[in-house]
């Protein structure tokens, strides 16, 4: 804090202001912000690689590290991709990059962005800068933390079943998880291609919704995106006319901590004050069948993406006497438990024989949950629930039960898979830890999100600094 | 009691399309650049990239689809084919499965006993392979070897047609497969060149007793690299399930590489494991909707095909003429010869053996001076004749100085030289009379090497005849 | 639903996964209890619903016929485990 600047609060569109009026160069914001990663990282453990020598003259920025940046080292948490360092950038980072942004440094996740605490890094875990004893959420446990303690003024995470919206409810930042097909996924590490999008975190919504216009937009290089709506900054606390629905099979989800309840429902009273409406409604099938259906999809895809680290290209080899032995070898070497079960289950789900059962039926429940949430949005402009049923859990405690730990994204994914825009905000405490709000809309809807996350950020007046930071 | 046997043959063909630039991504597709010097993030599947089709790949594989008179798919998708192997960087080829672009459409094969008609199951898109190449490894343990891979190849846009199993001689199968090469190329989807691979083809072989429909066990023949090696090939197998049936024995499904040289088919080193390939959507592509006025577009740029034109031309020449000259790319440049006023038979002749030796490109030809040497043939000396032929391609090409050399056939002015050898050649005179009649030749050629090619042959050889009869 | 241990070896040959018998063991027990709980899907009543495997209805997204520039060699095999000149080498296939 040597320069003066509290990167602790600074909010990344106040640190454009200074850096835009000249008040504070782009290298000394930089510098600041590296000052504080030197003091905080070592007990954290937000970053995989830091970046010694940043260019660009604007503000820095975070990229997890499943987001491809040419010359620097790109691991996606895993042992295979230990020494891999692109010749590209990714299409974000590309933006980012377009945009002045001065990179930090690339932040930890579970490996392939397969896990909900970040404990599945094969460079061991991140700690929640709440609680040090506490997981981050994940997978994008990186971003968040390294946003939440003041190492990065914002950071992009990906999303493919919550890993922008957990860690962002874990960790009390703003986190966004675009409508599917708006943010390039191209130079991304890919797991699971139909439902993986790059989303912003940080510590407000304004700079939630400045970032993401930045990183959106149709990308020649992905065949998935399409042309993205404006998106207006949010203005004020109005909310009149905005109806609001709460899907009870969310908002009364098994195992519902009291504290995430009762924040949550003060959050919903602010905003009845504000002038929007709340009404309870129902998903019962996209609640009790998304879970079943996310882990057969998800896997299913990534089976197949992960695929390529066969060791001849690039990234880790094991030896082996011949083609197979040495694919065999490498990729037991390099991936970790998580990725494996998940690899063999979507094998499974895609072979043949268990391919009507399972992956079949799956993409038929897809619709099934895409059906659900459109004849809600005929009646409400967005859908509330809390981001996760808990606040941020002990590191180890689910480490040693998948199922368990799968169970953690139950509320993020039933929107993902009809590919929603989810904006999780935080809301308040419960027993000292951030908890999570959701707000979802239809495809397209990220200024409505926005526009509601401000109006009850400026209600609410949480304090985004962790206590035992401040 | 012997049963009469009918052979049972399907064709896989896969087409290597001429397009500028690759199926999925835009980096050169052809022939000719040093290894791995074609390739890219997305060709050598780097981690994050991203497919994105080649429109004019598409196009071009509808336009093949309406010429073999398939119904063009309103919904066509691409599905992941998932295996190992160094030549296959995703470790997925991107190929079409369930929704084919072409389905159900038909080549109708003219042949001396009428027209065959060969349905056509499906014409789908798909992308290449990059190419293995297996060498011993130098340092190593003896006999050790290693693969290296270029990717240049990988990822070129291939259409694979797949005829119904109703071909049922070898004769129709080659027919068919000339028919079709000829189809591709006055197209202008490829070069289908056999030596080059820019066309491959497998064939399915099974037999079963006449009259039955049943279908037997059938085994592929792959690699194969001429037509005439496939209708041996094909000729052989039947053979070979027919002597196995006659003999009470089973024929075993299996897949022989077809050697040439060796005059049997091998089969090719088993799996480990059956394959299973999981296909699944390509979740990163959408689905292709050809418009139906694009159809209609591609649809106009489609002339009389080859077997409408064999069946036209049928009517004026034989059916091996016609045949010939069609699926030899000659039959437009015939037409106008006969057009100019030359014999259709005579011009036939000349086109479907000296022109097609010559290797001659048939677009170089300047019709108007190709019919002046068809029509002067008879009267030009042979040696001139050739020599203008082999000519007729070079640009500014013209007849009239060969034209000019009519060959010598006054009899007054052959018959003193005529005279002249049989004087300076007894001992072959006397062996003429004694019987040997072939020295007739032996004469003519002394008589046209004495006139410099000159004289006409036929009035030669009749005047020495006349002498030696004398 | 229990998946057994031949099955477990089955898709780690298919996805190329070599597995030790303790691995092979414990990701028995981890892929039955998750397999149970994924076989839900097969509880509905699915049979006039199409299948989502996009979630946006978007079609027709595609490149023109325009070459860009390849990599260079270096940017290629800048992340090769082993190179052969210019080519990339595996052991035998």
């Amino acid at each position: 804090m040597s320069s003066g600047i509290d990167t602790l609060r600074l909010t990344a569109e106040e640190a454009l202001a200074l850096v835009d009026s000249g008040e504070v160069s782009s290298a000394e914001l930089w510098q600041a912000y590296r000052d504080a990663i030197n003091e905080h990282d070592g007990e954290l453990h937000a970053f995989l690689t830091l970046v010694d020598e940043p260019e660009g003259n604007g503000i820095p920025i975070a990229l997890k590290d499943v987001i491809s940046t040419r010359g620097v080292r790109t691991t996606a948490a895993s042992k295979i991709l230990e020494n891999y360092v692109p010749v590209f950038d990714a299409t974000v980072a590309a933006k980012c990059r377009a945009a002045g942004m001065t990179l930090l440094g690339k932040t930890n996740t579970d490996e392939f962005a397969m896990g909900s605490s970040t404990e599945n890094s094969a460079y061991g875990p991140t700690h929640n800068p709440w609680d040090l004893t506490r997981v981050p959420g994940g997978s994008g446990g990186g971003s968040a933390a390294a946003v939440s303690a003041g190492l990065a003024p914002w950071a992009l995470g990906s999303d493919t079943g919550g890993s922008v919206k957990l860690p962002s409810a874990f960790c009390g930042n703003v986190g966004l998880r675009p409508t599917y097909g708006t943010v390039s996924r191209f130079g991304v590490v890919a797991f699971a291609s139909s439902l993986d999008q790059v989303g912003p975190v940080t510590k407000n919504v304004r700079d939630n919704a400045l970032l993401y216009r930045i990183i959106s937009g149709r990308d020649e290089n992905d065949s998935t995106t399409v042309d993205v709506p404006p998106v207006a900054l949010p203005e004020g606390t109005d909310l009149k006319g905005l109806r609001i629905g709460l899907p009870r099979q969310l908002n009364e989800v098994e195992g519902i901590e009291p504290g995430v309840k009762a924040a949550c429902e003060a959050a919903l009273a602010k905003a009845e004050e504000l002038g929007a409406t709340v009404e309870e409604c129902d998903l019962p099938l996209s609640v009790e069948y998304g879970l079943a259906c996310y882990y057969l999809v998800a896997p299913a895809e990534a089976s197949s993406n992960l695929a390529r680290y066969d060791g001849v290209r690039y990234g880790l080899r094991s030896e082996g006497a011949d083609f197979r032995e040495m694919v065999m070898h490498t990729r037991h070497d390099g991936f970790g438990d998580e990725v494996k079960r998940r690899i063999m289950l979507g094998t499974y789900a895609l072979s043949s024989g268990y391919y009507d059962a399972f992956y079949a039926s799956a993409q038929k429940v897809r619709t099934v949950i895409k059906r659900e949430h459109d004849a809600l949005f005929e009646r409400f402009d967005v859908l509330v629930s809390p981001t996760c049923a808990t606040t941020a859990f002990p590191l180890g405690a689910k480490s040693q039960d998948p199922l368990a730990m799968y169970l953690t994204d139950v509320l993020t994914i039933p929107a993902n898979m009809a590919g929603l825009p989810g904006l999780s905000i935080p809301c308040g405490l419960s027993e000292g830890l951030p908890v999570g709000l959701q707000i979802v809309g239809p495809q397209f809807s990220e200024s409505t999100l926005y526009r509601l996350g401000h109006a009850l950020e400026q209600a609410i007046g949480f304090d985004v600094v962790p206590e035992r930071l401040r | 009691m012997s049963i009469t046997w009918e052979p049972v043959i399907g064709l896989e063909i896969h087409v290597q399309l001429k397009t500028e630039t690759k199926m999925f991504c835009r980096c050169r597709n052809g022939f000719g650049g040093d290894p791995n010097t074609q390739t890219c993030p997305v060709c050598l599947a780097f981690p994050g990239a991203l497919p994105v089709p080649n429109r004019r790949a598409i196009e071009e594989t509808i336009k093949l689809g309406l010429a073999l008179e398939c119904s063009i798919a309103d919904r066509a998708v691409f599905h992941r084919k998932n295996y190992f192997y160094p030549d296959l960087p995703k470790a997925y080829q991107i190929s079409q499965y369930d929704e084919p672009l072409c389905a159900d459409g038909r080549l109708v094969v003219p042949t001396a006993d009428g027209e065959v008609e060969i349905g056509i199951v499906r014409a789908h898109l798909e992308e290449d392979a990059a190419k293995n190449v297996h060498v011993a490894a130098s340092g190593r343990i003896h006999g050790a070897t290693a693969t290296l891979v270029d990717f240049n190849r990988g990822g070129s846009p291939l259409v694979e047609i797949v005829t119904a199993p109703n071909i049922h001689s070898s004769d129709v199968a080659k027919r068919f497969l000339q028919l079709l090469r000829q189809t591709v190329v006055e197209l202008g989807l490829s070069e289908a060149e056999l030596d080059k691979g820019s066309m491959r083809f497998d064939v399915n072989v099974s037999v079963r007793p006449l009259g039955s429909d049943e279908l037997r066990t059938r085994t592929e023949l792959k690699n194969m690299n001429s037509f005439n090696f496939a209708a041996k090939g094909i000729e052989r197998e039947i053979a070979r399930q027919i002597k196995i049936y006659e003999n009470g024995g089973t024929v075993d499904q299996e897949t022989l590489h077809f050697d040439p040289t060796a005059e049997e088919s091998a089969p090719m080193r088993s799996k480990e494991e059956a394959q299973d390939y999981r296909y699944f959507p390509e979740p990163d592509l959408v689905p292709v909707h050809p418009a139906p006025e694009v159809i209609e577009a591609l649809r106009s740029q489609i002339g009389e095909l080859p077997t409408a034109r064999i069946r036209r031309i049928a009517n004026t020449l034989s059916f091996y003429d016609a045949d010939v000259l069609v699926t030899g790319g000659l039959d437009r440049l015939w037409a106008a010869v006969v057009d100019g006023g030359a014999d259709p038979k005579e011009a036939a002749n000349v086109l479907a053996n000296s022109f097609v030796a010559s290797g001659i490109d048939p677009d170089a030809v300047n019709p108007a001076e190709l019919t002046k040497l068809v029509i002067a043939r008879s009267e030009i000396p042979r040696g001139v004749f050739d020599e203008a032929l082999a000519k007729v391609g070079e640009p500014g090409f013209s007849a009239d100085p060969y034209t000019a050399q009519k060959a010598v056939s006054d009899a007054s002015a052959l018959e003193p030289i005529i005279a002249a050898i049989i004087e300076a050649n007894p001992g072959q005179v006397e062996q003429y009379r004694g019987g040997k009649q072939g020295l007739l030749g032996f004469f003519v050629g002394q008589v046209m090497k004495e006139t410099g090619g000159t004289a006409d042959a036929r009035v030669v050889s009749e005047l020495v005849r006349e002498q030696l009869g004398a | 639903m229990a998946i057994t241990k031949e099955e477990v070896l089955h898709v780690a040959r298919l996805a190329r996964l070599e597995l030790n018998d303790a691995e092979v063991e414990r990701f028995q027990g981890q892929l039955s209890a998750i397999l149970e709980a994924v076989s839900k899907v097969a509880e509905l009543d699915l049979t006039d619903v199409p299948p989502t495997s996009h979630p946006l209805e978007v079609s027709n997204a595609w490149g023109e016929d325009i070459p860009h520039t390849s990599l260079t060699l270096d940017e290629a095999f800048a992340n090769a485990p082993d190179r052969d000149d210019d080519h990339f080498r595996v052991p035998p296939a």
